[in-house]
């Protein structure tokens, strides 16, 4: 056990901007560019309910990730320890969300409910196999990146430094 | 004790019913399906919990390095959550396909 971990990490939070907001805004890009395809091959298969359940797994997944970078984002500008408590217990959340979600509509007429559970796994795996191919390409190739993240990190003792100059 | 006995008697009469084969596999898939569900969300929860310790600890070393932690934690996040997400699917579909 070393103890080079900064004993007051749970106190710093981070106020620069969010690099999950941006990955979510590029998830849901690249989800409304594949949602055509998506939905055409869902109703080739399983006909008008394929295409409509589809088209709600699709809105599911990335409602689920809009929430997911929400509660990151918003709670890192507060404390690490409450983005790791909000993500934590968001997990639970959102699967209890997405769950009520299809328990809600697997009655209806208009779902296919094998169609919904396989636009859920193939879209939410799909779309991130798409952004880590991009984030990876822009890890590696730093130049390839769109826009340079600067976080900025702001320790408990830099905090009540600016609240003792103010 | 009246409430025991009448326990008791619908306990026996429920003993003595056949049960009819296509209800025992229907009471089997359902029971089937929520294990499913419940393990299948175990393993994400303690994945998540690892990879958020792991990546608090990062940052705590290499604040200037919070930014690229972050995204690879939100992926490593997302990518865990998968497995959650098919243990529901697959209790849907046991359940109610």
């Amino acid at each position: 056990m070393n103890n080079n971990v900064n004993p007051s990490v749970l106190a710093m939070r981070d106020t620069g901007p969010s690099p999950e907001a941006e990955i979510t805004r590029d998830i849901v890009k690249r989800g409304l560019i594949a949602a055509p395809v998506l939905i055409g091959a869902s109703w080739l298969i399983w006909g008008d309910a394929g295409a409509w359940s589809s088209a709600y797994g699709l809105g599911l997944v990335l409602c689920n990730f809009m929430i997911a970078a929400g509660l990151v984002a918003t709670t890192a500008r507060i404390s690490y320890a409450l983005m790791m408590a909000a993500t934590l217990f968001g997990y639970i959340l959102r699967l209890g969300v997405v769950a009520l979600a299809v328990m809600l509509v697997r009655n209806e007429p208009w779902v296919d409910l094998v169609a919904l559970g396989l636009t859920l796994i193939v879209t939410h795996l799909g779309l991130l196999f798409w952004e880590m191919r991009f984030i990876s390409a822009s890890l590696a190739f730093p130049g390839l990146r769109p826009a340079v993240v600067t976080p900025t990190t702001v320790s408990p003792d830099s905090f009540s430094q600016e609240s003792a100059s103010a | 004790m009246e409430a025991l006995a009448t326990i008791a008697r619908i306990a026996a009469e429920a003993g003595d019913a056949v049960v009819d084969p296509a209800t025992a596999k229907n009471t089997a898939a359902a029971a089937s399906a929520g294990y499913a569900y419940g393990l299948a969300a175990i393993g994400p929860g303690i994945g998540i919990g690892i990879i958020f310790g792991k990546a608090i600890e990062s940052m705590a070393r290499q604040p200037e390095a919070a930014g690229m932690v972050r995204t690879t934690m939100f992926l490593g996040v997302a990518f865990t959550e998968a497995l959650a997400l098919i243990g529901f699917v697959a209790f849907i579909l046991l359940k109610f396909a």
